[in-house]
């Protein structure tokens, strides 16, 4: 009876959750200027999708699908898997200050990013966000090539991971610095602490098929992620196969990670502290943590971004910039308010 | 027929952890793992918990190939106790309890009745049914462990291999958890420092040096003075003075007087 009432309650608790991502992601967009309301986003919505004329104007309704609603999605859709990632790296891991970018995955985009916009390299046929995505595949092979050769223990794979972050900033600094005028680096700079700005539907689309064929493949893999609480060797002797586990949500979150990285930018903070505010909600266990750590990290990204673009409009600030402003203080509450034995 | 090694070897770096090892374990025996810091009793726990492979050798369940099952199928058989297992988690002890169903359960299944009844049987055998909501952090290192052995049970498993489970206990904790191990009437393989706790708890005695089989059998027939000097490059004096007349073990000052053993040097 009290196992019914508390899956009852669970199931309301996620009904709740989505609906306050769907109303977050409605209520943004009509932040701004053009004086939407909400009736009026859910009617372009409805007409895109063949629910009957809205009566919206046309460019409202472009502002509603073509600018705003992709850019808060994919806000969305990073939120979500910038958080998961986190969580996963700091389960895999065993360390609680692991985020996606650990395994160098930011650095090597931001390297393959500049050697397009700056070197040229790519002849114009690639684009700055593939550029970065290479450049993030790069780092992170390099990266599981280093650890795997130093013996494939979690310590040995962040440390790796931290060699790789080192030299792929210097790369980048060198290019910046040697080769490109103020304006160029303000264009990298700007991307580099993560932007939402230049989102469109096939961003969206890509990064939120990637996130969710992820969050499958690692819901998947809960238990195994559960069993690591006690690390490898206990992992081991509860029935996991420690290096296949690994290897594959190594993978997986280093494709989240780089598909997302590439369409907006290194995004920071997200993966690495909004796990630890959805443990402090719904505990330690993968198979309600992953979907509740998604489902924080995008109604938080969903209103950081809305703050990023509205504060300063016309001006813009970085999203990476916000997501520290707004999510530090954030967490330090949550960090006093469980203070205690660790 | 429960665990067994046929000249099982296992290397590191060109290091011989483990040498040679054949051993049998009888079915609901507790068999203890004596042997120096460094003698291999780890490593040996290892191979037969199935996490680490072999160099060379195998390690046999019922008179199969450990290589040849499944980590799952192994995981419900042979339950592990590591010395010192931490998590930075906050975890209570049902969920660490709990983590002993992972091998039982399918990966998309909700928790079962069987689960939960697991859980709840392996809290009572080791009485701690009404710490169940505690946190970990909040626990002694003697619930620590017994939490570990109720996650082990939680496994229904036939074989418990324990590594060093007293390590970091005072003596009363000492005496009361190999007392429970004692009491679970399973085929168990317990490494231990302690001799004399040794011979107290256990049916057999297995003793290493440098990863080899120096001795084996009886308590009374392992633990003489020549074979601690030969092992533990100590002096003692063996008594039948022990609980049931098993053997007590006194130490002396100085470097043992006899035996093949190597000396200090």
């Amino acid at each position: 009876m009290a196992a019914a009432t508390a899956t009852g309650t669970r199931w309301a608790l996620w009904a709740a959750g989505l609906v306050a991502l769907v109303l977050s992601i409605a209520v943004a967009i009509t932040i701004g200027p053009a004086d939407l309301s909400v009736r009026d986003v859910f009617g372009v919505v409805g007409q895109h999708l063949g629910l009957g004329d809205a009566g919206v104007s046309r460019i409202r309704d472009g502002i509603v699908w073509e600018l705003r609603l992709p850019r808060t999605l994919l806000a969305a859709v990073c939120g979500a898997g910038l958080a998961i990632c986190g969580a996963i790296m700091q389960s895999l891991l065993r360390n609680p200050l692991a985020d996606p970018f650990v395994l160098g995955i930011s650095s090597g985009a931001s390297t393959g990013a500049v050697m397009v916009v700056i070197l040229g390299v790519g002849g114009g046929i690639i684009t700055l966000s593939t550029g970065a995505f290479i450049g993030a595949v790069v780092a992170f092979a390099m990266v599981l090539l280093l650890a795997a050769g130093a013996g494939g223990t979690p310590d040995r794979v962040v440390l790796a991971g931290v060699a790789a972050t080192q030299l792929f900033s210097a790369l980048t600094s060198f290019i910046v610095t040697s080769s490109a005028d103020a304006e160029q680096t303000r264009g990298v700079l700007f991307w580099l602490l993560g932007s939402l700005s230049g989102a469109g539907w096939v961003d969206v689309v890509t990064c939120g098929a990637v996130c969710l064929v992820g969050l499958v493949v690692c819901i998947t893999l809960a238990p195994a992620l559960d069993a690591f609480a006690f690390g490898e060797d206990a992992a081991s002797s509860l029935g996991i196969s420690v290096r296949w586990v690994r290897l594959v949500l190594l993978v997986v979150t280093a494709l989240i990670t780089a598909t997302l990285v590439s369409a907006a930018g290194a995004i920071g903070f997200v993966g690495l502290v909004l796990p630890h505010a959805a443990r402090a909600v719904v505990g330690p266990g993968h198979r309600l943590l992953l979907p509740a750590t998604a489902l924080i990290g995008a109604i938080f990204l969903v209103w950081v971004d809305t703050v990023a673009r509205t504060v300063f409009s016309p001006q813009e600030l970085p999203v990476g910039v916000v997501t520290a402003l707004v999510g530090v203080p954030a967490f330090a509450v949550i960090l006093y308010r469980r203070r205690g034995p660790a | 027929m429960s665990l067994s090694t046929r000249d099982v070897t296992w290397s590191i770096g060109g290091r011989r952890i483990v040498d040679g090892v054949t051993l049998d374990v009888s079915p609901g025996t507790v068999v203890g793992l004596l042997g120096p810091n460094g003698s291999g009793k780890s490593s040996l726990l290892r191979l037969l918990a199935g996490t680490r492979a072999p160099s060379d050798g195998q390690v046999l369940l019922d008179g199969v190939d450990l290589a040849r099952l499944r980590r799952r199928d192994v995981a419900r058989r042979v339950a592990v106790v590591e010395q010192h297992a931490q998590t930075e988690l906050d975890l209570v002890v049902s969920d660490v309890v709990r983590l002993g169903r992972i091998p039982h359960r399918s990966t998309w299944s909700p928790e079962s009745d069987a689960d939960r009844a697991a859980v709840a049987e392996a809290l009572e055998r080791v009485e701690l049914t009404s710490m169940a909501g505690r946190s970990w952090h909040t626990l002694s290192g003697g619930e620590r462990q017994r939490v570990h052995i109720a996650r082990a049970l939680a496994q229904q498993p036939q074989e418990l291999l324990l590594d060093e489970p007293t390590n970091h206990l005072d003596v009363h904790h000492q005496l009361d958890l190999l007392g429970l191990v004692r009491r679970l009437r399973m085929t168990s393989v317990v490494a231990l420092h302690d001799l004399n706790l040794a011979a107290m708890f256990c049916d057999r005695l297995v003793v290493l040096k440098d990863g080899a089989v120096v001795a084996a059998g009886t308590p009374s027939d392992v633990l003489t003075p020549t074979l601690i000097a030969d092992v533990y490059r100590v002096r003692a004096v063996v008594t039948a003075e022990g609980p049931g007349g098993v053997p007590s073990v006194r130490f002396e000052p100085g470097a043992p007087r006899r035996g093949g053993g190597p000396g200090p040097s």
